[in-house]
């Protein structure tokens, strides 16, 4: 993925949305960022493949030594797959959260919220944050 | 919108000697107990693992350093301490617990006894940032009418840092007056770097062989420069609060305001060993709380600290309950996921009846019940 043709939730999920046979699919990770600020990840909950996802809902959980962090949605849909080796080999989050560490793809049923965040706005905010 | 004028005023919050250079280091800092304190500077497992294999040094000026002068000090500390201290011998260090008159703890402290170059004995408390004043306050409550004894803080006067790992004797000897590594465990000693004076005690709450050193406000930087390049030959590094509290997980060591509390007795904590029920006459001792302990020792007690290894990856963290057959028989008190057994682990206060060694109970993870054996303490004990 080309950090920036992403969008962003300012809960540092990242979001890329393709087209398959007039279906939108996007595919949802969390940013170099956000792991960077959780370190010494431990755990991660998926969604199960066929559940429903809300945009700026809960959709699983990411934990670390030291706390767990929910997981936001950026899209509401319809989970399509989930990557299935990734809790086992939570180090791929650091080295390629945007290609191998994607999370999950969902089946988008609603438009994109209008409250996403282009690469340089996330950056920007990701800057007043460190 | 007038009420910001009664409200009290925020506690300042508190710099050590070191803050800047935390800094420089790339900490994360937060705020404990007023005190800005670095929390970590690269990651906690990191810093943890280089702690068991190498060696780390800590920043622990936060902690309170009361010094006791005078004749009464041994007298005044026996009647505040659940152990007897006036019978330590010099250079001793010994661990004891304050209590109020319920035989709740109101802090775990060190207690040393120490000798200045010139011959003055006089006793050091260190107390936890987060209960200083309150002690302070309850010290100054229980002051007796002739007291032949003068209590000064030291803490602002003072820095604290903490050496720790299988490296850390080889990396401060070089640095002292002293030889230490003839020094025992709990003992302690008034030496001198540069001549400066410090004092080192072979202490840490890391479950690591290590140092403590006490020094001048004003040497703080010099000796950690000293420090940082005498063990540069073995990888030194710093380490902040998260690593600090995985590692005394780990060696199962009790933390302030988690393990121990005012509601919380030394009996049920497991800390009986830090009781001195008579002194070395063998006559009963009359210290602060003795009167409900010995209630409680006698009746028994309605619950303990246990330790408990959960099943999975997902950590049980402070305030998740702890059930049996579905049942709340207690609380998760402190969890992590152990860097050194790779698995979560945590310290909980159950019914005394579900506190066996081998009892399978259930975490509450967020909703789901996940299992977890109770199991010896410490997790983590480093082979000598």
């Amino acid at each position: 993925m080309n950090t920036e043709e992403l969008l962003y939730c300012d809960t540092h999920e990242w979001v890329f949305v393709s087209e398959q046979d007039g279906q939108k699919i996007a595919t949802v990770g969390i940013s170099a960022f956000a792991v960077e600020q959780l370190t010494d990840l431990v755990y991660m909950e998926l969604p199960s493949v066929g559940a429903a996802v809300t945009a700026g809902e809960e959709f699983g959980e990411v934990e670390s030594v030291k706390a767990v962090s929910p997981l936001y949605s950026p899209v509401t849909g319809q989970v399509t797959m989930v990557n299935d080796g990734l809790p086992d080999n939570l180090d791929v989050l650091n080295t390629d959260p945007y290609n191998a560490g994607w999370i999950m793809k969902v089946a988008i049923s609603q438009d994109l919220p209008n409250n996403l965040l282009d690469h340089a706005a996330y950056q920007r905010q990701c800057g007043e944050a460190s | 919108m007038d009420d910001a004028a009664s409200q009290p005023e925020p506690l300042a919050e508190t710099a050590t000697a070191l803050f800047s250079w935390h800094v420089e280091q790339g900490a994360r800092m937060v705020d404990f107990a007023g005190w800005q304190m670095p929390i970590q500077y690269t990651s906690i497992v990191q810093e943890h693992e280089a702690t068991r294999n190498n060696v780390t040094l800590f920043d622990v000026s936060h902690m309170g350093r009361l010094r006791f002068n005078g004749h009464g000090a041994g007298m005044l500390l026996d009647r505040l301490l659940t152990r007897q201290v006036s019978d330590m011998p010099v250079g001793q260090v010994r661990y004891s617990l304050i209590c109020n008159h319920d035989g709740g703890i109101l802090d775990d402290v060190l207690v040393y006894h120490l000798e200045t170059p010139s011959g003055t004995r006089y006793f050091l408390l260190v107390v936890n940032a987060s209960n200083r004043d309150k002690i302070l306050n309850w010290i100054a409550a229980q002051w007796p009418d002739e007291a032949a004894v003068e209590l000064c803080d030291r803490t602002l006067e003072t820095s604290m840092l903490a050496i720790q790992g299988p490296h850390a004797i080889a990396t401060v000897s070089p640095l002292l007056s002293t030889n230490i590594a003839n020094l025992k465990y709990f003992n302690a000693k008034v030496t001198n770097q540069m001549n400066k004076p410090c004092i080192v005690s072979r202490t840490g709450y890391t479950g690591e062989d290590g140092v403590e050193l006490i020094l001048r406000e004003d040497q703080t930087i010099h000796i950690l420069q000293n420090i940082l390049a005498s063990g540069r030959q073995f990888g030194i590094t710093p380490a902040g609060l998260g690593a600090r509290d995985t590692l005394r997980l780990e060696a199962a060591m009790p933390l302030y305001g988690h393990e121990l509390d005012e509601k919380i007795t030394p009996l049920e904590a497991g800390l009986a060993f830090a009781i001195s029920w008579t002194n070395t006459n063998g006559d009963t001792r009359d210290f602060i709380g003795c009167e409900a302990l010995t209630e409680i020792k006698h009746n028994g007690q309605q619950r303990q600290r246990i330790g408990l290894l959960i099943d999975g990856k997902r950590v049980g963290r402070e305030g998740y309950a702890v059930l049996a057959n579905g049942q709340e028989v207690g609380m998760i008190t402190s969890g992590t996921f152990s860097p050194t057994l790779q698995r979560p682990i945590a310290m909980a206060y159950v019914e005394q009846q579900f506190a066996e060694l081998g009892q399978i109970l259930e975490v509450d993870i967020r909703g789901t019940s996940v299992p977890a054996t109770v199991s010896n303490l410490p997790f983590y004990k480093r082979t000598k």
